[in-house]
């Protein structure tokens, strides 16, 4: 409860911190912010679609980084998922198989992310290639991929600007009403996160990957390879970010661009810091930070300024959490 | 085809950082954060040399905003102990946050060109930064294998324990390596906005913090070593550029993920880091 309560103030705080460097009045933005996350069923859709590819790579960092992996490449690893999953789209499209075809994207995407972790994976493991470094690379590799993708092999037929087909609704995400942007992936993401929840602290495998991340030494003492465990914890991360880059293709835009990414990979870590890495948490948290994605589209479009506001707001974030983690080891240390 | 003072150009920012690196890590401190305090620093020295109309005054104050930000981040890492991947993430979302929404605010939304007032050029297409950038990693180099506070900084970096034995702070001369780091990273960020690009963009660092981190490595932490790896990925970047001009049929992208790709692959070939200072990335509790 006490938790709860700092938290609650602490983000308050940072968020008028935000403002103020923002250069919005506080008052005013936080009337803005509101009304981009909550005012109308419009807006909660909004705060929702955009939770969705925050939970689903929040719950790739939480896994990897339960396992003691630092995988920063979530957004290398959403963006070849979703490329691999509008490449897939292009193949099957002439098919006419909507459903299937909506499932086999998805599968794809899973499946592009999963062998963009891999690739760092197998790196890290055969040559000592250092993780952090390597998946940031590959983010950055995995943009030019998307760019190239778009504006070459993928690129509409007939047209020069650099954009893929656009998928007609029978392939995209189920969406309840046509008024909002609400998809059927919002609810996909929730149960992911129930899964993800059961598989780390019901299963044997959970356990082993809880295990890897806090006593590599201890794993291995029981003739179990911690490399193997990571390697596999690393194609599940990747592949949950992929699959929300391939959610995100079919729920909103039906369509690349070079504009398709909106750094969900990358924000991705934060959310899940601050979610605790537990996935209860990181789903709140995604929420959370879906909401001021929400809000902060209608404070940059009505404040004047605030396209960077999330940035901000994540990193005092993360250092706040730090400071109060720092601050709760001390009183326990005092205590003993 | 391409002249050396073209790629010692390209390669000074990446260069400085990865000098400046290689200390800190030496130390035991890794920065995941350079890549956020190279873009605070090249912010800085936008915005002073525009106002000053001075490109030195630039430098330093890049300079001045590296040294600034990496003793706030040894407060988190060093003396609070904090894990070094964290801090330096959340380093970089802040600086991107803060870079963007200032640049925003104070030179309008997008669409500006600024132009920022260039280095002298002393000899060749050399100019004074370059050079002090050829010292540094030279003078850092032999400082750190034959002096006294190079033998610390090892020590601090290898087994921290022995350093608290001999009667030294290990917090302490964490912070002199970081600092030096920072100042480097700074002049790398400022360099990179005057001497490179001569301009600003929020996004424009876009990697180079990263593939300095990934330097040191390959240079097995040794400075120099580092100054010549960032010009093998400096003649990466500026044969891109050429190749945009010379060959408009290939996909510009792909283009521009070369030097991404170089760096990984400098990785792979540089093998395991069995140089690697022993007590890297892990916070030092004193012997108490």
């Amino acid at each position: 409860m006490k938790t709860l309560v700092v938290a609650v103030l602490g983000l308050l705080g940072i968020l008028v911190i935000g403002l103020i460097v923002t250069g919005v009045a506080p008052a005013t933005g936080f009337k803005l912010l509101l009304e981009g996350a909550f005012s109308d069923q419009f807006a909660v859709s909004q705060s929702l679609v955009r939770a969705t590819p925050l939970l689903l790579a929040g719950l790739g960092v939480t896994v990897a980084w339960k396992a003691g992996v630092f995988n920063i490449g979530g957004e290398g690893q959403l963006l070849i998922g979703a490329v691999f999953g509008a490449s897939t789209a292009q193949l099957l499209f002439k098919l006419g198989i909507p459903l299937v075809g909506t499932v086999l994207v998805l599968v794809s995407s899973v499946l592009g992310g999963a062998i963009w972790a891999g690739v760092a994976a197998w790196l890290s493991i055969k040559r000592g290639v250092n993780l952090v470094i390597s998946t940031i690379l590959l983010n950055f590799i995995g943009l030019q991929l998307l760019l190239f993708g778009v504006d070459g092999p993928l690129r509409r037929k007939g047209q020069s600007a650099p954009m893929t087909e656009q998928l007609p609704d029978s392939w995209m995400l189920w969406k309840p009403s046509r008024q909002t942007d609400l998809h059927v992936g919002v609810l996909l993401a929730i149960l992911v996160a129930v899964a993800i929840g059961v598989f780390l602290f019901r299963t044997r495998s959970g356990y082993l990957v809880r295990a890897t991340g806090a006593n590599p030494r201890f794993v291995r003492a029981n003739r179990i390879n911690p490399s193997a465990i990571q390697l596999r914890v690393m194609l599940l991360s990747g592949g949950l970010c992929g699959l929300a880059g391939g959610i995100q293709f079919l729920g909103i835009n039906g369509q690349l661009t070079p504009s398709f990414s909106q750094q969900y990979g990358f924000l991705a870590i934060p959310v899940a810091l601050v979610g605790g890495l537990h996935p209860l948490g990181v789903t709140v948290s995604s929420f959370f930070f879906g909401a001021l994605f929400a809000g902060t589209s209608n404070l940059s479009r009505f404040g004047g300024s605030g396209s960077y506001f999330v940035y901000i707001v994540q990193g005092l974030a993360v250092f706040g959490l730090l400071g109060y983690r720092f601050v709760k080891d001390r009183q326990v240390e005092f205590a003993q | 085809m391409m002249d050396l003072a073209s790629i010692l150009r390209y390669a000074a920012p990446i260069g400085f950082s990865a000098v400046g690196e290689t200390v800190g890590e030496r130390a035991g401190v890794i920065n995941i954060g350079l890549e956020g305090t190279m873009l605070l620093s090249a912010y800085a020295a936008t915005e002073l040399s525009l106002t000053t109309k001075s490109p030195w005054l630039g430098l330093i104050a890049g300079a001045i905003v590296g040294v600034t930000t990496s003793l706030a981040s040894g407060v988190l890492t060093i003396n609070m102990r904090q894990d070094q991947v964290v801090v330096g993430t959340a380093l970089n979302l802040l600086s991107f946050g803060l870079c963007g929404t200032l640049f925003e605010r104070l030179r309008g939304a997008t669409g500006q060109l600024l132009s920022l007032p260039a280095l002298p050029k002393v000899w060749g297409g050399i100019d004074l930064a370059l050079v002090v950038l050829v010292l540094f990693a030279a003078a850092l180099t032999v400082v750190l294998v034959r002096s006294d506070w190079g033998l610390r900084v090892r020590a601090s970096g290898e087994y921290p324990a022995s350093l608290e034995a001999a009667g030294y702070s290990v917090n302490r001369t964490r912070f002199e390596a970081v600092s030096v780091g920072g100042l480097l990273a700074g002049l790398g960020g400022a360099y990179y906005a005057i001497g490179v690009a001569g301009s600003f963009a929020p996004d424009m660092i876009s990697g180079r913090g990263f593939m300095a981190i990934a330097i040191v490595t390959f240079a097995r932490w040794k400075p120099i070593w580092g100054l010549v790896a960032a010009c093998l990925v400096g003649y990466f970047e500026s044969l891109q550029y050429q190749l945009q001009m010379t060959h408009q049929d290939v996909p510009k992208s792909l283009l521009i993920a070369l030097p991404y790709v170089a760096t990984l692959l400098i990785l792979i070939f540089s093998g395991r880091g069995t140089n690697a200072p022993a007590a890297l990335g892990e916070p030092y509790k004193g012997m108490r």
